[in-house]
């Protein structure tokens, strides 16, 4: 691990972005250098962003479709909700309905569509990754931390510190994305992404909740708490009422067994997932992370006199903003164009064979400085691939390992996990690394106007009224 | 337009933290640009460009009713609308169009809109005079 070191970019060394087309892999290959095959195919064909996107990613139907490397739960997520849900419909509400009121059916639709349609939008928007940067800019910071005269051969971690409403705020260097990390925000070692206000990297959901879709994990964590309560209330009625007249339960579940099931799970989840809307609620008041509370960053557990610089001080006002505030747009751009020259601007290679990483790890390593500034691949190879990325994710891990909190008990499977959320919401500290990556997906892609062609800052006009990133 | 000059230098003006979250850059006038541009005309750019970002984040009944009706309907209504964040981004892209083709490219100089580069800085590329063409 040592042989491998944070290599310092030299600015002298810098491609300038001329109109000399730099070529860049469009498959990573072994060979670092290997980058000339693929030249003749990008002034054929103008590539994709999502084609060259440094993160835990891959891409599918033309980067429309964006998953982690390894499916995960979100399919087990769905399935159970949607077995619950199905059976709910088949078994108890012609029974209910009859005996009851038609409105029981019509309220579970409702429910049951807003807890789809906000798992699904959880999971297939972009959290709020911020794209890493790029060489021209990590060289600018690289040089001004080193004029602060540090020399040794392992560098620090690197922090910043600015004040936030009279509170003394610790900015720290993402290795990997090669930037001064904004506040709040903390990177994913799963996605391998950093993400604005990060709150936790959901293995249920099968994302990262972050600035962009935190309103919707909680608007479906508290319609899905809504949802397995009133099935749960249902389900206990449909068989009180079959029960009546001394026959009995057993007689009772013998006749709607599919109810049978859903009591099971509802009643495991239940209070698991009350639980999470329970503390998630707290958080929203409070306008705090999943991160930043179980760290206890404004907790005051130092002894200083510390409080939430970001709260608005104001219950409704925090809810306000966390839930109907202003959504950014996103910031990685996958359907838009490369252009044609592009050398710096996008993170280059696609590292989606981690085997190929592996091999060149060695490559990368010892190239050193040159080889990073030979082609614009290699800055995130060398800070994702390179053994060096371990020490970097060590000192971004209590931030990373914090995101991987299991969050979102799906019913029956939940119930240890649950229980923990629901007995110490806040003394969890024991991340549940589900080494499982989740994927997300956008459906959002599709909607909107991809990012033309822009040119490079090389021409004298800025890229033109229309290309700025389509919203994800 | 095809740019022929050459990238003599590239500043980057990085994000001002002390407001919170919020997108404000530093208003501080790098000295590598003292020989091109006037300090007051950057500062006013800065500015403009800070106020028109906390416009897009700002809270106002606008962002709340939005918000409001995109809770009601699950937010599939950000699918067909464009957010006011969006629209805002918009104007900011524009703006920089015109700074740049009014005040920046006649000095050799070009902004890049901060939203390339993930709303993380504004980069302004200094060209070199002599092999400026148009």
């Amino acid at each position: 691990m040592k042989k491998c070191e944070y290599q310092q970019i030299d600015p002298r060394a810098l491609p300038t972005p001329t109109p000399t087309p730099t070529p860049t892999p469009p498959h990573h290959r072994g060979d670092d250098d290997g980058g000339g095959g693929g030249k003749s195919d990008e002034l054929k064909r103008p590539r994709r962003k999502w084609e060259v996107f440094p993160g835990k990613n891959r891409f599918y139907c033309g980067g429309r479709i964006i998953v982690a490397r390894q499916s995960g739960v979100l399919p087990l997520t769905l399935g159970l909700i949607l077995v619950t849900s199905g059976l709910f419909f088949m078994f108890d509400c012609p029974f209910l309905v009859k005996h009851l009121t038609s409105c029981i059916p019509v309220v579970g639709g409702v429910l049951f569509v807003f807890v789809v349609i906000t798992l699904l939008q959880t999971s297939f928007t972009d959290p709020g990754i911020l794209p890493r940067a790029t060489p021209d800019e990590a060289a600018d910071i690289e040089k001004q931390i080193d004029n602060t005269g540090n020399a040794s051969y392992r560098p620090p971690p690197r922090t910043k510190e600015v004040l936030i409403n009279q509170q003394v705020v610790k900015l720290k260097y993402c290795f990997t994305c090669k930037m001064f990390r904004p506040p709040r925000t903390s990177h994913c070692s799963l996605c391998d992404n950093c993400v604005e206000r990060f709150d936790h990297h959901c293995p249920w959901v099968g994302n990262c909740v972050g600035k962009r879709n935190y309103r919707f994990f909680y608007t479906f964590i508290v319609s899905l708490s809504f949802l397995t309560a009133f099935i749960f209330g249902c389900v206990t009625t449909h068989l009180a009422l079959r029960a009546q007249g001394g026959k009995g339960l057993v007689f009772a579940l013998q006749e709607s067994p599919g109810s049978a099931v859903e009591l099971v799970i509802c009643f495991f989840s239940v209070w698991s997932i009350l639980g999470l809307s329970g503390f998630h609620t707290y958080l929203v008041a409070s306008n705090l992370t999943t991160n930043e509370d179980i760290k206890g960053s404004w907790s005051g557990k130092s002894g200083e006199d510390v409080t939430n610089p970001y709260s608005h001080k104001n219950i409704f006002i925090n809810c306000c903003y966390v839930l109907c505030g202003p959504l950014p747009p996103s910031l990685i751009d996958r359907r838009g164009f490369l252009p044609a020259d592009e050398s710096a601007q996008t993170s280059g290679a696609d590292i989606e064979v981690p085997t190929v990483a592996t091999k060149s790890e060695i490559n990368v390593c010892t190239q050193g400085t040159k080889g990073l500034l030979e082609s614009a691949s290699l800055p995130p190879l060398l800070s994702t691939s390179c053994p060096q990325g371990k020490p970097q994710t060590a000192h971004t891990c209590p931030d990373n390992n914090s995101p991987a909190v299991n969050s979102d008990p799906s019913p029956e499977l939940s119930m240890s996990c649950g229980a923990r959320r629901a007995a110490s919401p806040q003394g969890d500290g024991s991340p549940s690394h589900h080494t499982k990556t989740r994927w997300k997906k956008s459906k959002r892609a599709a909607l909107h106007v991809p990012n033309p062609a822009f040119d490079v800052p090389v021409s004298p006009t800025s890229p033109d009224a229309a290309s700025f990133a389509p919203s994800q | 337009m095809r740019q022929q000059a050459a990238v003599a230098a590239k500043v980057f003006i990085q994000r001002d933290y002390t407001n919170g979250t919020v997108c404000q850059f530093q208003t501080k006038f790098p000295s590598e640009l003292e020989t091109r541009l006037d300090k007051q005309q950057f500062e006013e750019t800065v500015r403009t460009l800070n106020n028109l970002y906390a416009e897009a984040e700002k809270l106002g009944s606008q962002s709340y009713i939005e918000g409001c009706l995109a809770c009601l309907t699950a937010y599939t209504v950000f699918l067909c609308m464009e957010t006011h964040y969006e629209k805002v981004l918009k104007k900011i892209t524009k703006y920089i169009q015109e700074q740049n083709d009014k005040i920046y490219a006649p000095r050799g100089l070009l902004l890049t809109d901060p939203i390339e580069r993930g709303l993380r800085v504004i980069e302004v590329t200094i060209f070199e005079d002599r092999s400026l063409t148009r």
